[in-house]
C-alpha cells in the first residue's frame, strides 16, 4: 500500500491551484503498533497518497467535487480543497510494514512498532 | 531531520498546526476540548455548501467516517434536518491518544431551503465520506420561461 519511492512533486504539479487543508487526524499508541485516522472525505484510493521519505511520513488526497455548470452557489459554509499533512514518524516504526485503509472518507495507517526484546536477560556465570 | 517534539516523540507534524487549519475547525475543536461538547447535538454542525438552479438544489456536506446507516435526513417543508451519529474509534484499556483533534458524537443540522422541493422525489448519495441531497423543485415554483408572440 505504501510506496516509498513514490515522488511527491508529480502529484502537486499535475493539480490545479488549489486550497489544500490540513486534515484533522487521531493518533493512537497500542502496545504493538501506532494508529492514525486522518479526516480526508472526498478522498477515494485512486487520489490518495501515502509516501515515506526517511523518516517523513506524508499523506496527500485529492478531492473532486462536481458539481454540474448550471448550479449556482447559494449558501456557501465551507469550502473543498486537497488535503495534506506530514509528520515524522520515529525509528520505533517499521516503514516496510505500515497499512493504510480507506473508509467513507477516513483514512486509518496502522503502523506496527519494530520488534524489539523488552528485558534482555543476562546470564551470570559462577567464576572460577 | 526535523525535531520539533524532542528525541523521544514518536510524532511531531511539520507543519505548524493552527497556521493551515482552518479558523472554524480550529475554533470547534478547542471547544470541544474545553465544553465536552461530543456528549450533546452540536446545533449547526456539520457545514453545508447549497447550490441552486432553476431544477432545483444540491446540498453536499462532509461527514467523513460516519455509516450511512448512521445519517437521517427530513424535510418538512422548506426545512431539511440532516442528523445523525459519529461513533468514536474503540480503543483497548493500554491504549492511549498522542493527538485527538477528530470530533465525535452526534450532529445536526438545518438549511432553510429558498424554494418548495418536490419531496417524494428527494434523493440522497453518501460516497467517501461526502453526503450529496438533490432536491428537485416544485414544480409550480420552477422559473417559467414566457413565449412572446410576435403579431
Amino acid at each position: 500500500m505504501v510506496d516509498e519511492k513514490k515522488e511527491l512533486q508529480k502529484v502537486e504539479g499535475s493539480y490545479d491551484v488549489k486550497r489544500i487543508f490540513t486534515p484533522s487526524v487521531d493518533i493512537i499508541e497500542r502496545k504493538d503498533d501506532i494508529l492514525l485516522y486522518a479526516d480526508m472525505p472526498g478522498v477515494d484510493t485512486e487520489s490518495l497518497d501515502v509516501t515515506i521519505e526517511k523518516n517523513v511520513l506524508t499523506i496527500y488526497g485529492k478531492v473532486k467535487y462536481d458539481i454540474p455548470e448550471k448550479y449556482k452557489l447559494y449558501l456557501n459554509e465551507y469550502d473543498v480543497g486537497d488535503y495534506k499533512r506530514s509528520f515524522t514518524i520515529s525509528e520505533e516504526i517499521d516503514k516496510d510494514r505500515i497499512q493504510a485503509v480507506l473508509k467513507n472518507g477516513v483514512l486509518k495507517l496502522v503502523m506496527p512498532k519494530i520488534d524489539v526484546v523488552k528485558t534482555r536477560k543476562i546470564e551470570v556465570k559462577e567464576g572460577n | 531531520m526535523n525535531k520539533l517534539g524532542g528525541d523521544n516523540m514518536l510524532w511531531s507534524d511539520l507543519e505548524k498546526t493552527g497556521l493551515t487549519l482552518e479558523p472554524w475547525k480550529e475554533f470547534e475543536r478547542l471547544s470541544r476540548e474545553l465544553f465536552n461538547w461530543p456528549e450533546e447535538s452540536v446545533e449547526e454542525f456539520p457545514s453545508v455548501n447549497l447550490w441552486v438552479a432553476d431544477e432545483g438544489g444540491i446540498i453536499t456536506t462532509e461527514l467523513p467516517g460516519v455509516e450511512s446507516k448512521d445519517i437521517d435526513i427530513s424535510l418538512v417543508g422548506k426545512t431539511l434536518t440532516i442528523k445523525g451519529l459519529r461513533k468514536e474509534e474503540d480503543l483497548g484499556e493500554d491504549d492511549t491518544y498522542l493527538k485527538k483533534e477528530r470530533w465525535y458524537g452526534n450532529f445536526k443540522k438545518t438549511v432553510e431551503l429558498p424554494f418548495n422541493v418536490e419531496s417524494d422525489k428527494v434523493s440522497a448519495s453518501f460516497s467517501n465520506g461526502i453526503l450529496t441531497i438533490e432536491l428537485p423543485r416544485a414544480e409550480a415554483e420552477k422559473p417559467k420561461k414566457i413565449e412572446i408572440k410576435s403579431t
